[in-house]
């Protein structure tokens, strides 16, 4: 019998215009945590979904337990006991937790019906195992991120799994919840299963698994044991080039102040947050994912209202009702999920990049179409997008271009203040500096910038000053940034 | 006490369909000094209720899948129709067919109307709300085509097959037997049965349900399909209860089933809906049909006042959604 | 072609430079939905004109046109709605309490103007009602907001009238349906410049583009600082604004109103959009389509009208023309307007994977 349970052999899947795995080999010890690395838009997702058979590689082998195999369809790999926890939950929310775990292998009753009160008391005891007291008869929806995980995984050992795939699960988790599914982790992985941990965090690689494996830009780099290589050396492996290089930032002379938050509250999401930015200062906010950072940029755009607090500008309070309000005063804002916020993606980039300022173009209440492609070319050119064409849909870019379009979009007003949230998230390595060099430049044009960012190298090579989130609130603001380590915005972001 | 506990909170849409109807029902009984309550009247509104309730079970299902099914007053018309005709012309050559042909006749061409409403939606990933409007002109069309201009009159369906409606069995009515059979089997089928959890699972998260191996196309199509089936029996039944079938029978009866079902709690974006809340749903409609009469309410009225209730509850429930978000998110302590 | 030569001027040069033109294309200018529509125009016409050879001119074919005038008018903001991702069923609804009004003012008052005005006002609140509805609780859906708003309203006009009918209108507003410029009816006129209107609004203007971001994606739209809810209202109150003008002309032509007028009309006016390639998934679609198809499906009823095919014929036709235009411009999905024919070639043989 083979050493490995699960072995990949030079996968390639191809996408319409983009390879997302490129020959990518993968191995799996029986019973270890292997850690699988690599920066947004690698090819891990795609690459679990090889695995669990939503996709089919156009190139490439599978082998479990030395044997070859072939996945049609999700069913197949779950008859071979594989298993996969995914990033964005595919839980049903309307319904039980029960029924969230035995979804598509329901026990029966002897008159083939479902066997609820067995499934329930199964549910039950499959919760205690982890070690956790959810009630199996509560709805999805209504329980929090940890928890749905926690049945995600009752749901995977529900089905006997041998191999379990866990896709970014700390992402969403406070410290103590971390330290909870390590727990979960390596008791199933002394009862027997192999997991594969798809993590950012090196803390989590660091804790639980034993060999990593790092992607780049869809390739394979290579596999490692956790204790080979130093932290430096796995951040080159997956950038691909030394940090110091992409950060063009620049020690700029602060302005005045001019923009400032006043105990900015909305219930359930932040609450008191206040802090002020200068002209020519980025200031980064970071924090766990659900810290209520997109939340409290948000606000500050009356995108959804916040329930208290002023904003000023310039000093003036402004009264913001709606995006435009906040536009027109000289904010602007680079949502976070480009696809699903910042861009048509059936448009032509033209037309996308003068969607928020079609008044400029407006005379006698009709567009200039001329005018408005005129000028969609130059700032598109101004952001170096790889586009042909201004009739291109901004479908057919990369993630780094479409960002590049959204930024062409928000430079089409005049501002004071740009808020980008998560600017590089799933962005290619040359696009994320190009993306750098923007910022910098709008902070030596005396803009202030906002970024909110969870890229730890990102947040200390870019900023001016850290304000840190925690649990909807401000929990530090580093104003002086050159001593500041990922450690200390770490501990600011968690601590319990 | 926990389990009562967990009872109530878990079927609160219920009880409080329950409580509504029960107020009505005092209210209407003491306006219509003790008219509404009597044993003939409450047999009346159950007999007259039934066929909506059934038609409300089928729409459950496409409803929860996440879609819509215009086409059922056309689909129970033209099955109708085809059974009528059949029937129509053994009736006169003096040798009736037997009921349960009759009814086997209507469910089958009802199956067909609903597979084809399936593919369209399945498989050429048309909007449901359009493949169903399209289809419901065409099923119509069929009906006046089947119907050749004519009625089909009560003496031409036979007085063996009118008893289908009007019988007994056991001192009950055949109409609420028949309805009462389909809610135990949908009962059971909803919550009981891999298939009928599938269908909760599709309407989720079409997303979720495909990486769990469900094969949502046939999922899609089996719930437009009960829906035919059931759109099928309906109309038979409809026809046989009205003693007449024509071009027209049941135009607009879609909007009833719909508004049953959205009374009863089923959410029209999909995944949630319960048989008992549908069927407290169609009552609480038959009910206001039935009783507004009763208590002198011009019948010009009626129409504005169950669409003043439909809103209203949709609306009602919407705020009550809200209500359970602000609160949770309180919970957060944010 | 013309790209891969732009390719490699650019890699040549090394810096970049992006078109802002496009050169006319052959194919893409004949792959147009609305090529497809003036050809089944063409072949109901051939048609019609076989059938009656009365017909075979000026006078008939522009006369046929009053056939379906009165759902010719809410055809246009109805693609408005469409265009948002909504739907609006309470429209036949709205006609038929605008009418009402307009009865019951006239009567009392025996003032016909004041009468269209006050038809008018009832059916702009009605639309009102609607718009405000689904602005304030974007999570219900349209259709069953409009579903029970359009019980509702002619739910009230049957209140109002019960089951009389009010006629005796002045001769002049029988004109209204009646009246014509030579051969062409004022009503027709009325519906080609309502056409020019909304053209302009949604291909011209500030407001139709944002109206097809809104289509495209609310959140997108929201984010760029479009004012979505207000944009939702006014266009829902548009249409219930020309609903009553369609309803005006409904009751000149029948010289009476009753509460059950224009029943099942929503479904022809969804239809008459939808065929004309205005999608009801929203964001696509254009005025020109939407006005061949209202010619189209008009005719058709008319020309089936002539050769006595009974409705039962143009209901089938009518709903087959419908499934069909959604499929295929379905099928196209994101791979471009354009391309309906290789879809239809999709939609018969059978994907790979």
């Amino acid at each position: 019998m083979s050493d490995y349970i699960l072995e990949l052999k030079g996968i390639t899947k191809i996408f319409p215009g983009v390879k997302a795995l490129d020959n990518v080999h993968f191995s799996l010890k029986r019973g270890e945590i292997h850690a699988l690395m690599g920066e947004n838009g690698a090819g891990k997702s795609t690459f679990i979904k090889v695995i669990t058979g939503v996709h089919r590689p156009e190139e490439g082998e599978i082998y479990l337990n030395g044997q070859k195999v072939v996945f049609k369809t999700p069913k197949d790999a779950q008859n071979m006991s594989i298993a996969a926890i995914y990033q964005h939950g595919t839980t049903y929310q309307h319904l039980s937790v029960t029924e969230n775990i035995y979804m598509g292998h329901e026990k029966l009753t002897k008159f083939k019906t479902i066997a609820w009160n067995k499934m329930h008391k199964d549910a039950k005891a499959l919760l205690k195992r982890l070690g956790s007291d959810i009630d199996p008869r509560s709805i999805m929806g209504n329980l929090t991120v940890a928890e749905q995980q926690v049945v995600e995984i009752a749901k995977a050992i529900s089905t006997d799994a041998k191999i379990i795939i866990m896709d970014e699960p700390t992402a969403a988790l406070s410290k103590r919840e971390c330290e909870e599914l390590y727990r979960i982790t390596e008791q199933l992985r002394d009862e027997g299963c192999s997991i594969i941990f798809i993590s950012h965090r090196f803390e989590d690689m660091y804790r639980i698994a034993s060999r990593v494996t790092v992607f780049r830009d869809s390739q394979y780099i290579g596999t490692w044991g956790v204790n080979e290589l130093t932290n430096d050396e796995l951040i080159s492996k997956m950038v691909g080039r030394k940090i110091a290089d992409i950060y063009p930032k620049q020690q700029l002379e602060m302005g005045d102040e001019i923009f400032k938050l006043e105990g900015l509250s909305k219930l359930g999401y932040y609450k008191d947050i206040s802090f002020s930015l200068h002209a020519g200062e980025i200031l980064a906010m970071t924090g766990l994912v659900g810290a209520g950072r997109s939340e409290v940029c948000q606000g500050i755009m009356g995108i959804e209202k916040p329930d208290k607090g002023s904003v000023y500008l310039d000093g003036k309070k402004l009264k913001i009702k709606c995006v435009k309000d906040a536009m027109d005063a000289g904010i602007g804002y680079f949502p976070e999920d480009r696809q699903k916020q910042g861009l048509i993606l059936d448009w032509g980039l033209g037309d996308n990049v003068t969607l928020a300022t079609l008044e400029k173009f407006t005379k006698h209440t009709i567009i200039n179409r001329k005018a408005e492609r005129q000028k969609a070319k130059e700032l598109l050119e101004e952001v170096k997008t790889k586009a042909l064409s201004v009739f291109d849909k901004a479908s057919s870019l990369s993630g780094g271009n479409q960002q590049k379009v959204i930024v062409a979009k928000v430079l089409n007003s005049d501002l004071k203040v740009v808020i980008l949230d998560e600017p590089t998230k799933g962005v290619d390595v040359g696009a994320k500096a190009q993306i750098y060099e923007i910022m910098s430049s709008l902070a030596a044009k005396g803009y202030g910038v906002i970024m909110i960012s969870s890229e730890m190298p990102e947040v200390l090579g870019m900023a001016d000053t850290i304000l840190v989130m925690k649990e909807g609130r401000v929990s530090k603001i580093f104003n002086d940034c050159s001593n500041v380590t990922q450690e200390q915005i770490l501990e600011a972001a968690m601590n319990v | 006490m926990d389990k009562v506990k967990r009872f109530f909170s878990s079927n609160i849409r219920e009880i409080s369909l329950i409580i509504v109807i029960v107020v009505i029902a005092m209210f209407v009984e003491l306006r219509s000094g003790g008219r509404f309550l009597t044993s003939m009247n409450i047999n009346d509104m159950l007999m007259e209720t039934s066929v909506l309730a059934i038609m409300a079970v089928g729409m459950m299902m496409v409803i929860i899948t996440g879609g819509i099914d215009l086409s059922i007053g056309a689909t129970m018309a033209l099955s109708a129709m085809v059974g009528g005709t059949f029937l129509k012309s053994s009736v006169l050559s003096g040798n009736p067919l037997p009921n349960l042909l009759i009814v086997v006749i209507a469910i089958a061409v009802g199956i067909v109307c609903g597979l084809i409403n399936g593919a369209l939606v399945s498989k050429l990933k048309i909007l449901p709300i359009i493949a169903t409007l399209g289809m419901m002109n065409i099923y119509r069309g069929a009906t006046y085509l089947v119907a050749n201009g004519s009625w089909i009159k009560q003496a031409e369906m036979g007085p063996g097959f009118l008893t289908l409606a009007t019988g007994k069995f056991m001192g009950i009515n055949n109409l609420l037997i028949i309805a009462v059979v389909v809610y135990i089997i949908a009962y059971f089928f909803a919550g009981y049965t891999k298939t009928g959890r599938k269908i909760y699972a599709v309407g989720n998260s079409e997303e979720s349900a495909r990486v769990s191996g469900i094969k949502t196309d046939r999922v899609l199509v089996l719930a437009y399909t009960i829906m035919g089936a059931i759109a099928g029996l309906g109309g038979i039944l409809y026809v046989c209860k009205y003693g007449v079938a024509q071009g027209e029978t049941c135009t607009g009866y879609e909007m009833n089933v719909i508004a049953a079902c959205v009374l009863g709690g089923v959410s029209i974006t999909g995944g949630t809906g319960k048989v008992p809340g549908v069927l407290l749903g169609a009552i609480l409609l038959g009910m206001l049909n039935n009783a507004m009469p009763l208590i002198q309410v011009s019948s010009f009225w009626q129409e504005a006042i169950r669409g003043g209730i439909i809103l209203f509850s949709i609306i009602a429930n919407a705020l009550i959604q809200r209500n359970v978000e602000i609160k949770a998110l309180r919970r957060r302590n944010i | 072609m013309a790209k891969e030569i732009i390719r490699q001027a650019v890699s040549a040069d090394g810096t970049r430079t992006i078109q802002a033109e496009r050169s006319f294309e052959l194919k893409r200018f004949f792959l147009q939905w609305e090529w497809m529509l003036v050809l089944m125009l063409i072949l109901v016409n051939i048609f019609n004109i076989s059938a009656s050879p009365n017909y075979a001119n000026v006078k008939g074919i522009l006369n046929a046109t009053r056939d379906f005038l009165d759902k010719a008018i809410v055809v246009f903001p109805m693609a408005f709605v469409l265009m948002l991702g909504e739907i609006d069923i309470s429209v036949a609804s709205i006609m038929a309490l605008s009418a009402t009004i307009m009865g019951v003012v006239f009567q009392t008052t025996q003032n016909m103007v004041l009468a269209i005005f006050a038809g008018l006002v009832a059916g702009t609140v009605c639309g009102f009602i609607n718009g405000i509805i689904l602005a304030k609780f974007p999570e219900l859906s349209s259709m069953i907001v409009t579903l029970s708003t359009q019980i509702i309203f002619r739910g009230i006009a049957q209140i109002i009238l019960e089951t009389q009918s009010i006629s005796g209108f002045p001769s002049w507003f029988q004109q209204v349906a009646a009246g014509k410029v030579g051969y062409i009816p004022y009503a027709l006129i009325f519906v080609v410049v309502e056409a020019l209107f909304f053209a302009y609004l949604l291909h011209y203007t500030k407001f139709g583009r944002r109206t097809i971001a809104m289509g495209n994606s609310v959140t997108v739209a929201k984010y760029s600082g479009i004012k979505t809810d207000r944009t939702k209202i006014i266009i829902f109150t548009m249409v219930g604004l020309l609903s009553a003008v369609a309803a005006v002309y409904l009751a000149s032509k029948m010289s009476s109103v009753r509460s059950d007028v224009a029943k099942g009309y929503e479904l022809d006016i969804i239809a008459m959009a939808v065929l004309g390639g205005i999608s009801t998934s929203g964001g696509k679609g254009r005025i020109l389509g939407a006005s061949l198809a209202i010619l189209v499906i008009g005719y058709l009823r008319y020309g089936l009208g002539l050769i006595n095919a009974s409705s039962q014929i143009i209901m089938i036709v009518v709903g087959i023309l419908l499934i069909v235009a959604v499929a295929i411009p379905n099928l196209k999905g994101s791979v471009g307007q354009a391309n309906w024919i290789k879809n239809l070639k999709r939609m018969f043989i059978k994907q790979k994977n």
